[in-house]
């Protein structure tokens, strides 16, 4: 194809303001890690900037020094992330299976019974009170699971999906196979499934790791808060030093770099699992997709 | 049995049915009877009655609720910003999608794709504290800035003018990317032939752009812009509980109805004013879903949400 001038100046500005956007996306986690490296004394005396002179450990040290409190937020996200993560994934899925098999004379009426609830709630006063008061989840890690458990649009997207790649014959010959709903469900849509497992997998995961709304609603025991409520409290709190470290008492607390650490210790994870998804974005999340 | 009748039906597909049941049951229980507890905004909660035995008590929380003069703010608060976060966000992500879509270098689309994604990772907690980082008084990355250039620092944190701006700048900033990628893969999706004829046509790239892709992505971009005005009354709770929180200074410029409602439900413990404002914001919701999507039936069936 020839190369014309308007193609040059397409991809001038073009370049220009991708590169501007990845920069005003990229910069705040730079800022964010390396200031979470610098010393205390360098940011009280020259403020944040992009890259500190003088580097120290000290937040990180002081961290893991008494790592309890951040092992235990570790741990119930973890614990409640997987678990939330499969659960909600696999009975999404299997929802959407319903819902996409034409001989289901009901499927439309079930979307919509889905779908209503994102047009109209109760509110969250009754919403609080229903679970706290007459569930009896207040306190209970169940609900740190329960309450993200299912999203609308990702159970209507992974059934336009699986209706957009599965061909209704591959479900018919199967039948004649003599293969149950079930197994068709597990042994047929699930693996071709895939890029869209991964990424409203992750979408969900995401969702479960980033949590602090739950336990700032439903839970005020401390050993079922987890990261990002952990971290919520930290940053928030006026006394960080009593807020980590039950313990420890310093006067030469790093507090500015402590609770960036902490921020950098609670976002870590979660971000080395982009690159296994990311190639399944596109594919994944097809349009039709946003469609109720 | 009838051949067509409710039950057979159930009983021929038994299976696939019981299959649904999980995720019905949830949203029984925590959609569905929650739906049933709006009747709290007409009454007058105790926990020993509980949401069905509290007496009622009419409308006195309405008008509780419109007397404290926070109704009429809160709206209009929550309607503009959201119009003006669809707005920064539909064009940005547009933008970005054509522009990643018709760039020429593979590894560079690659990787910018990868950082526009990165914010959508974070949660609003983790964007607080970088918000710090940045606009903090004494240390912030940009009042530093200002000082190191001989200015006056900004005090960002009782200033409301900047969170006009400010605000749907981070929402643009955590959202592009993924927005992105929505539009992106709708460009995918496009037929090359529609390209080629042009090209043999002697149409040059920025004529392929206004006259084809644009076009072709009205329909993605009316289905987006559909779904966010159906929630527009409820909008980002998590970016402005985690940005503003109760800062007092910035209230009257950024409550919205949401943090409102969590405030009187959660902090002043004041059950009536909770439930007439998420009540209010429940049915004004629901009307304008319904408004909305008459007047696209109205102008194109194919456009309507349902």
């Amino acid at each position: 194809m020839r190369k014309g001038k308007d193609y040059i100046l397409f991809n001038i500005v073009g370049y220009i303001f991708i590169t501007i956007i990845g920069l005003f996306t990229f910069i705040p986690f730079v800022v964010l890690v390396v200031s979470s490296f610098a010393s205390e004394n360098y940011i009280i005396n020259h403020g944040y900037t992009l890259i500190p002179r003088e580097f120290s450990l000290s937040a990180y040290k002081l961290i893991f020094q008494n790592p309890q409190r951040i092992f235990r937020a570790y741990l119930v996200t973890i614990v409640v992330t997987s678990v939330g993560t499969s659960l909600s994934l696999f009975l999404s899925t299997m929802a959407a299976y319903v819902m996409y098999r034409k001989d289901v004379k009901y499927r439309n009426i079930l979307a919509f019974f889905l779908y209503f609830t994102t047009l109209f709630n109760g509110g969250l006063a009754p919403y609080y009170i229903i679970l706290a008061n007459y569930y009896h989840l207040k306190n209970n890690v169940l609900v740190l699971i329960l309450v993200p458990l299912f999203n609308v649009f990702y159970i209507l997207i992974l059934r336009n999906f699986i209706r957009g790649s599965i061909p209704d014959s591959l479900i018919e010959s199967a039948k004649i196979d003599g293969a149950g709903d079930f197994t068709i469900f597990l042994r047929i849509v699930l693996p071709l499934s895939k890029p869209a497992l991964a990424s409203i997998g992750l979408f969900i995961a995401l969702n479960y790791w980033n949590d602090w709304w739950t336990p700032m609603m439903f839970i005020e025991k401390q050993s079922l808060y987890p990261l990002q409520y952990t971290l919520y409290l930290i940053l928030s709190s006026v006394n960080v030093a009593a807020n980590i470290l039950q313990n420890v008492v310093r006067i030469d607390m790093p507090k500015e770099t402590l609770k960036l650490a902490m921020t950098v210790v609670a976002t870590g994870p979660i971000i080395f699992l982009y690159p296994f998804v990311q190639r399944y974005f596109v594919k994944g999340i097809t349009l039709g997709a946003v469609k109720g | 049995m009838k051949k067509n009748g409710f039950w057979y039906e159930i009983k021929k597909n038994k299976v696939l049915y019981a299959m649904f049941l999980p995720v019905a049951i949830y949203y029984i229980l925590f959609a569905y009877i929650p739906m049933g507890g709006i009747v709290l905004a007409f009454k007058e909660f105790n926990y020993r009655d509980g949401i069905l035995f509290s007496p009622w008590n009419g409308f006195k929380n309405f008008e509780y609720f419109f007397a404290s003069g926070r109704a009429w703010l809160v709206t209009k608060n929550t309607i503009l910003y959201n119009l003006a976060f669809l707005a920064a966000y539909t064009v940005f992500s547009v933008a970005c999608a054509i522009f990643i879509a018709e760039l020429a270098g593979k590894i560079f689309k690659k990787f910018i794709q990868s950082v526009m994604f990165l914010p959508y990772f974070v949660s609003w907690v983790v964007v607080a504290a970088m918000m710090y980082n940045f606009f903090n008084y004494d240390y912030g990355l940009i009042n530093t800035l200002i000082k190191n250039l001989g200015g006056e620092p900004i005090d960002i944190y009782s200033n409301p003018t900047y969170w006009y701006f400010l605000l749907p700048m981070l929402y643009v900033w955590k959202w592009v990317g993924y927005g992105s990628v929505l539009y992106l893969a709708a460009i995918m999706g496009f037929d090359e032939e529609c390209y080629e004829a042009a090209i043999i046509d002697g149409a040059n790239i920025f004529q392929r752009i206004f006259y084809i892709t644009i076009p072709m992505l009205k329909p993605t971009m009316i289905i987006l812009i559909l779904l966010a005005l159906g929630r527009i009354l409820r909008g980002e709770f998590d970016m402005f509980y985690q940005i503003i929180g109760n800062n007092g200074l910035l209230l009257d410029y950024t409550d919205i109805i949401d943090t409102l409602v969590f405030r009187s439900l959660m902090q002043v413990q004041d059950i009536g004013m909770a439930s007439a404002a998420g009540a209010y914001q429940s049915v004004l919701c629901f009307v304008i879903i319904m408004l909305v999507n008459w007047l696209v039936r109205r102008y194109d069936k194919d456009y309507a949400l349902f």
